[in-house]
């Protein structure tokens, strides 16, 4: 490990385990009205009418028709309401928001509202919906020729839930309106999202709207785009009243309504000539759900991912994003990858199967090299560690031995293990860097020689202020206490661009690096200086064509090998977790604890992917909205998992930093599913697995 | 009716003259103005709301103010000067073990509970301990190993 690596103590740590951090919801309502949104009960219908109870003083009731600017709220594209206007798209979508002085109030008035609707035919089936939002696709090789020299063909079907982010503070703004000037502030993962948004909403100028980011109890992408929602509801509710306006959601309302990991099919069909594999068709359909929110982007980042890690000659991807009238689905870690991945790896391992070869030996034949082309015809421009990785996690998990003594069980409990090989490519997709993010940071050197870290980014409990933190006082030899940095707010912070894709620390970080390195070379004793530095793409990449999907869609990516064993109760259908393995190559580690919990957390969340976590959505309408019956892990639910780091220094990034956050993610479900079916014998095609999904596959 | 609710809260004697119906937490957190105790799902399931009554791990949220006449309440305001917590918030501390923190506070007072039952606890006795605080940024381990830490290295304090 580099010297940088070695942790040091959380700058947040203090505040947070003495209960002195100030989150959204800490703060002293006094002299605020309460904010509660009114949501449509049907999932297509038309609004007729709205009677109002009768409204004591201070209380209102505001909806589209008093929204001060454009009834919008900007996300990537322009079509989700702050307030619907006639048609409502979901069971949850805004109506108009109800505020007043009083908590207990304004949840009465609320319940007294009458709304008449037309009943609409909804589409839940992403499936058979006839609107597209998005398509995306690429070709490369010749799928034709493969398909008609192969040995054999292989079609399957495969099936992805919707997955909660389900961090544990809710979603929660507070906006303030007074002389002309909106602040906005509460939990976020991107301040200059939510500016643009509450801009637009209010028809303010840019200058005239700050947005600053409270402490933030967890995001996990679903603090992304969802708070430009929220923040525009609460500005507009502060802009018409005058007054301070908090929305907290309760937590049954911020698993019902707020954006998730979208569910996805996903059709393969692969050719196979000599043992290989030569070519693969795939197609996806990811459920938008009512409004398309990130899907574009998500959608982007799973279709890049056809094909795995694996160099196949001949490919032909597709993948569509269709509306359907539910939830909409946003960001969540991963972010189209984990989808993706777990079709590739499962038609990988069950192809395998077929030819009597082990999956391991399968996959690792067939894994992508340096120099070899990427999906999108791309390149790999950096060392791909998977097949050392590979064999880490075989070694520690004791893969070959268990996979041998497991082959022939007749009990009633059974064991099975298997591996999954990912990537996740790190920063915005393309050349959204470079056109579309471009990155400005700055360090501001104060008289007595402190250095303040100027970006949007957010900590949102990842680590974030401490690895910028250590990358800035690294470069410029002071210590930590001589470096600060604040909660960012868009008045004092310039957009660095959002938290979001991994690309914080390897982008943002790396910038830092730079302005830090040139502060000390400027540095002037006893003056207050500005550093900036801009967004540089780097010169190596293939040109990311987005409209043919050709080229470099990453600078590089970071590897992840995962093992899951389990065993399975054919009674109960009952499934536990033995143990889980991963090995991340996240490219060198800004701090060891911290990475390290990353991947710790994320593998455990995507373990939850594969066996737990499992939204029913039933005719529009989430059946679990809560803790009781959305099950996360809990500290007994699985044995400590084994996570080591794997360096793969990427010349680009701070310190050879790679992207983190999310690669943890992607690699669990697949290994569980696999692991599930080596146990009971049968074909498994879906995450999640749950008990009664395995006693179905059994009898 | 009696005057009102006496109770102690972190070493000072309370007299509550609220209603008895009202959520601890919410009387913590809105009257008293102590917001270290965080309201995760008001339902009891995820733990972030933990208080310690009477020695006892409680989630603050299904506990009516009537209920805790006589009784003692420790938060996170009260604990966070303790020797004990200085022994907990260090071995915290060497593992990285907060990540977004709002778990945080009544993690740390479920670690006391589990330490003030067994001072050397086992891993499947630490894991019970805090399985009923819902943590989604750690997976666990990291706080799993600072409680183990903290047992060896605040020996004695419990």
């Amino acid at each position: 490990m580099k010297p940088i690596s070695k942790s040091v103590p959380k700058i947040d740590h203090c505040a947070k385990t003495r209960g002195l951090a100030e989150y959204v919801c800490d703060y002293d309502a006094t002299g605020m009205l309460y904010g509660r949104i009114l949501r449509s009960k049907h999932a297509k219908a038309d609004v007729l009418s709205i009677n109002l109870p009768a409204m004591p003083e201070g209380y209102d009731f505001i909806d589209h028709r008093r929204i001060p600017g454009l009834n919008r709220v900007h996300i990537v594209q322009d079509d989700t309401p702050v307030f619907a206007e006639r048609t409502v798209e979901y069971i949850g979508d805004p109506i108009g928001i109800i505020v007043g002085p009083e908590e207990r109030e304004v949840d009465r008035l609320l319940a007294c509202i009458e709304v008449e609707y037309d009943i609409l035919t909804p589409e839940f089936d992403a499936r058979k919906s006839p609107v597209a939002f998005f398509e995306y696709g690429y070709e490369k090789g010749d799928i034709a020729i493969a398909f008609a020299h192969a040995d054999r063909i292989y079609e399957e079907s495969f099936e992805t839930g919707r997955q909660e982010q389900m961090y544990l503070e809710t979603n929660g703004m507070i906006a303030e309106y007074a002389q002309g000037k909106m602040l906005v502030h509460g939990t976020m993962q991107c301040p200059y999202y939510v500016h643009t948004a509450v801009a637009e909403a209010t028809g303010l100028l840019p200058e005239d709207v700050i947005i600053a980011q409270d402490v933030t109890g967890g995001g996990f992408g679903g603090k992304e785009d969802y708070p430009s929602v929220l923040a525009c509801q609460a500005a507009v509710a502060a802009y018409v009243t005058g007054k301070p306006v908090r929305v907290v959601l309760s937590r049954r309302e911020d698993v019902e309504f707020t954006s998730k990991r979208h569910p996805a099919f996903c059709d393969i069909k692969a050719a196979v000539k000599d043992g290989r594999v030569t070519a693969m068709q795939i197609e996806a359909v990811y459920d938008a759900g009512a409004y398309t929110t990130m899907t574009p982007v998500v959608l982007q980042r799973g279709v890049i991912a056809g094909g795995g890690v694996y160099s196949i000659e001949n490919l032909k991807v597709k993948g569509e994003a269709r509306k359907t009238n539910t939830v909409p689905s946003g960001a969540f870690r991963g972010f189209g990858g984990p989808q993706m991945f777990f079709a590739v790896e499962m038609m990988m391992s069950h192809i395998a199967k077929d030819l009597g070869e082990d999956p391991l030996d399968f996959k690792l034949a067939h894994t992508a090299k340096l120099g070899d082309a990427t999906s999108t015809s791309g390149m790999h421009h950096f060392n791909v560690p998977l097949p050392a990785m590979m064999d880490e996690v075989a070694q520690a998990c004791d893969y070959r031995r268990k996979k041998e003594a497991y082959a022939d069980q007749q009990g009633r409990l059974r064991k099975g293990i298997a591996m999954s090989a990912v990537y996740h490519g790190a920063g915005f997709t393309g050349i959204g860097e470079r056109d579309i993010i471009k990155a400005v940071v700055r360090l501001r050197k104060d008289k007595d020689g402190y250095a303040e870290i100027l970006v949007a980014n957010t900590d949102i409990g990842q680590g974030l202020s401490t690895a910028f933190t250590k990358i800035v006082a690294q470069e410029l030899g002071l210590p930590f206490d001589r470096v600060i940095i604040k909660l960012p707010d868009t008045g004092r912070v310039p957009n660095s661009g959002p938290t979001v894709a991994s690309r914080s620390v390897m982008v943002v970080g790396e910038l830092l690096r730079r302005a830090a390195a040139r502060l000390k070379d400027e540095w002037l004793d006893g003056e207050e200086q500005v550093i900036e530095e801009r967004y540089v793409h780097p010169d190596f990449m293939i040109t990311f064509d987005i409209d043919k999907f050709q080229g470099d869609a990453y600078p590089t990516f970071s590897w992840a090998a995962t093992a899951v064993e389990v065993e399975v109760d054919t009674f109960t259908g009952d499934i536990r977790i033995l143990g889980a393995w991963g090995s991340y190559d996240i490219g060198t580690p800004i701090d060891e604890n911290i990475a390290v919990g990353q991947m710790e957390g994320g593998l455990v969340q995507s373990l939850g992917y594969g066996m737990m976590e499992s939204i029913a959505a039933v005719n529009g309408r989430i059946r679990n909205n809560s803790f009781s019956d959305y099950l996360i892990p809990t500290a007994v639910d699985f044995p400590a998992v084994d996570v080591s780091l794997h360096v793969e220094e990427y010349p680009e990034g701070p310190y050879g930093a790679k992207g983190a956050g999310e690669l943890p993610l992607v690699g669990g479900a697949p290994a569980t599913i696999e692991a599930i079916e080596n146990a009971i014998g049968v074909k498994l095609s879906k995450t999640p697995f749950l008990p009664e999904d395995v006693v179905k596959a059994l009898y | 009716m009696p005057a009102g609710i006496n109770f102690n809260l972190n070493g000072n004697e309370m007299l509550y003259t609220g209603s008895p119906e009202a959520r601890l937490l919410d009387v913590l957190r809105d009257e008293y103005r102590m917001t270290g105790t965080k309201c995760g799902c008001r339902e009891g399931e995820c733990g972030a709301c933990s208080v310690i009554i009477d020695g006892k791990l409680a989630n603050s949220c299904l506990v009516a103010m009537g209920s805790i006449d006589g009784s003692g309440v420790t938060t996170i305001e009260g604990y966070s000067k303790t020797a004990r917590f200085a022994a907990l918030d260090k071995a915290y501390e060497s593992v990285s073990a907060v990540q977004c923190g709002f778990c945080i506070p009544g993690m740390i007072l479920a670690s006391e509970c589990i330490l003030a039952a067994t001072p050397h606890p086992t891993e499947d006795e630490i894991r019970t301990g805090i399985s009923g605080n819902l943590c989604r940024c750690t997976g666990y381990n990291a706080i799993v190993k600072a409680i183990g830490i903290a047992a060896e290295e605040g020996d004695g304090l419990w």
